[in-house]
């Protein structure tokens, strides 16, 4: 008899009837198989995107930025809109990880592997576009503050560029480290059921030598708990900060104090979307719908509901404070967007970024995979217009002979192409070589939430209080 | 590091373990260790582990970083080289919080796990003598150090706590480098064990 009741009224978080061992064989098997003809074809399919993507950058890097189209008065386009749809993405995984983790939320354990690998994954894209588009990338290390002998010369750290410098890198190293901690004891499960003498060997280095001791586990459970803690105010800071990269500047529809927020609760947004669209295909897969259930698609399905009407509401207040302020120059921009050379884009955003979410108000199609799918994909879709639609505020400035229009040109598209790439190339290999799902973690809440253990609640459940009272002081 | 004796009892269920371990610790027994496949709620303190310091380690830490940020940013923008930003004092604190916060969790963080692998002794190369090749799997192993006189003893005192199996291994004590899938000296002494081993 378990120690912890939890009511069978609630929707079990594994489903299966599945006890410790089947819980890793299921995980497991992915990865001790052999890659399918799918994985391959997806993983080709992504490698040669990276090799477009590699092939647009160097030419890029060889013949100068000025073969993107950035002039005046559009000095930014696509690449930092990439890149701040990159670094929106990446925020659900540490969200689901670290957030949950504090709000004791036991589905996480579902999707946060997954959603933690994205995020690195992500990051890592986003990382690519200040790099590259730095036009003497060899000089890249300038933004670093190292003693020189050029007075020393010291990097602005009062510029949001900066600021960018130190969030992504510090984003990045946590975000890595949390989700390395939590797959140790995962590939010591693997190193342990390994047959060949390499995957032993290689799982072994993996696993830093991780044996499973209590006092270890102890540990663990900490440091994770703080990693978490650390986790959340970083999160909202490093969206935040990225934010200012607007904010702090002058241009009207820019310098607002409702940018942190809004960034926030859309990189939340899109980033949950992105978990959906990775984890409905491999749920499918590799076969692990008892793991990832319809329950999980529901949850996440509530936060990207939340956090869209939140973005949608951001929208309307950006309107009324550009009418209510009486600003000349606001008013002007935000009619622009509506109405001006790029209100297709503009539409695009509204349509997918404040109607599309409402749809899951509605239960049937929160638990509906297709629908599911689809709005994921359509949610991705605006959240990069929303970025695209910031940053073509530029394109009328305070100068009429200066007003022009931007279109990307092909190393632009490509360095986006080759992101997805990457982006896709990480993911095959970590769903073959890395558990999806978090093996130890669902253990911990297998006879609390999987379905079996449930089923024995039910005795219990219509048991009076005296009758349960005493069966476990006995038990003890 | 040293060949040691254990006494190693398995069991599958944890609510067994839980019992094992008080009556295990009820008769006297010093447990050498329990290895879980999982974080099992509740038994640290029941084998009697103090509290983990780590945190107070990862305080310490985010300090570190604090200060490092805030001292040396103000260093160069009040003593080494200050230069007029948009009007800007010379030490704008607002201006500082985003790239001290970074420091400060970043400190923190790679500090805790460089810590913990420390406290753990766990790295990349580290070897560990794994008791029963399931206790990352499903089953929970605890074991009690023994020397030849007392280890039947002990085994049959094992074997009275509910587990599913009992036996008594040689094994190296701490940790070693050396590449798993790697049969150690020390394993020639151990009877055969299985993948299947339960």
């Amino acid at each position: 008899m378990h120690l912890k009741y939890e009511s069978y009224v609630r929707e079990a978080l594994v489903d299966g009837k599945k006890d410790y061992h089947q819980v890793t064989e299921d995980i497991c098997a992915p990865i001790e198989n052999k890659p399918t003809k799918l994985w391959y074809l997806g993983f080709f399919i992504s490698a040669s995107l990276l090799m477009f993507g590699v092939f647009s950058v160097a030419w890029e890097v060889q013949y100068g930025t000025g073969v993107w189209n950035l002039n005046r008065t559009i000095g930014w386009g696509w690449d930092i809109t990439n890149f701040v749809w990159w670094v929106g993405i990446g925020h659900a995984g540490t969200l689901i990880s670290a957030i949950l983790l504090l709000f004791r939320q036991g589905w996480r354990t579902g999707v946060n592997r997954a959603a933690e690998a994205m995020t690195i994954f992500a990051v890592m894209c986003a990382g690519q576009f200040p790099i590259w588009h730095m036009g003497r990338v060899w000089d890249a290390f300038f933004v670093l503050p190292y003693g020189n002998s050029r007075g020393p010369l010291w990097p602005n750290f009062v510029s949001p560029l900066l600021w960018d410098v130190f969030a992504i890198s510090t984003y990045f190293t946590v975000s890595l480290l949390f989700w390395y901690a939590g797959l140790l004891p995962d590939f010591a499960t693997i190193r342990d059921r390994a047959k060949t003498k390499f995957r032993k060997k290689a799982y072994g280095i993996a696993s830093f030598g991780w044996a499973g001791s209590a006092k270890h586990w102890q540990r663990h459970e900490y440091l994770s708990l703080v990693l978490a803690g650390l986790s959340t105010p970083l999160v909202l800071s490093v969206h935040t900060i990225v934010s200012f990269d607007f904010a702090t500047s002058v241009i009207p529809g820019w310098h607002t104090t409702i940018f942190p927020p809004y960034f926030v609760a859309g990189a939340v947004f899109s980033g949950f979307a992105m978990v959906q669209t990775l984890l409905i295909i491999t749920r499918k897969v590799l076969k692990l719908e008892d793991y990832i259930t319809i329950g999980h698609l529901e949850a996440m399905n509530k936060v990207i509901l939340v956090t869209g009407s939140i973005v949608g509401v951001a929208y309307i207040t950006e309107l009324f404070i550009a009418y209510y302020s009486g600003v000349l120059w606001e008013q002007e921009a935000f009619r622009l967007r509506v109405m001006g050379p790029y209100w297709w884009a503009y539409w695009a955003m509204m349509t997918c970024n404040v109607v599309s979410p409402q749809f899951f108000w509605f239960k049937k199609l929160r638990r509906n995979i297709w629908f599911t799918f689809f709005m994921s994909i359509i949610v991705n879709i605006g959240m990069w217009f929303e970025r695209f639609v910031i940053i073509m505020s530029l394109h009328r400035d305070y100068l009429p002979s200066s007003w022009s229009y931007y279109t990307p040109s092909w190393p632009e598209v490509g360095f986006y192409l080759g992101s997805f790439g990457l982006f896709f190339t990480c993911y095959f290999l970590f769903a073959k070589y890395f558990p999806v799902i978090a093996i130890a973690e669902i253990k911990f809440i297998l006879k609390t939430s999987g379905d079996k253990y449930k089923e024995e609640m039910k005795p219990i459940d219509v048991q009076s209080e005296e009758e349960f009272i005493e069966q476990q002081a006995h038990h003890h | 590091m040293a060949i040691k004796k254990f006494a190693t009892a398995t069991y599958s269920d944890e609510a067994v373990l839980f019992d094992a371990v008080k009556k295990t610790r009820g008769a006297g027994y010093k447990i050498h260790d329990v290895f879980t496949p999982f974080a099992v709620h509740g038994l640290d303190e029941a084998l009697g582990y103090k509290v983990s310091d780590l945190h107070v380690a990862g305080f310490i830490y985010g300090l570190t970083g604090t200060s490092t940020a805030l001292g040396f940013m103000g260093w160069i923008f009040t003593t080494n080289w200050p230069q007029n930003f948009g009007g800007k004092p010379h030490f704008p604190l607002p201006a500082f919080i985003p790239i001290t916060f970074e420091l400060t969790v970043l400190f923190a963080a790679v500090g805790m796990v460089l810590t913990f692998c420390y406290l753990c002794q766990i790295m990349p190369g580290v070897k560990k003598h794994i008791f029963n090749p399931r206790q990352t799997d499903d089953k929970f192993v605890m074991t009690i150090e023994v020397n030849d006189s007392n280890a039947g003893a002990v085994e049959g005192f094992m074997k009275t706590t509910g587990a599913e199996h009992t036996d008594v291994q040689v094994a190296e004590e701490g940790w070693w480098y050396g590449w798993w899938g790697k049969k150690e000296q020390y394993e020639e002494l151990n009877p055969t064990q299985t993948q299947e081993l339960i």
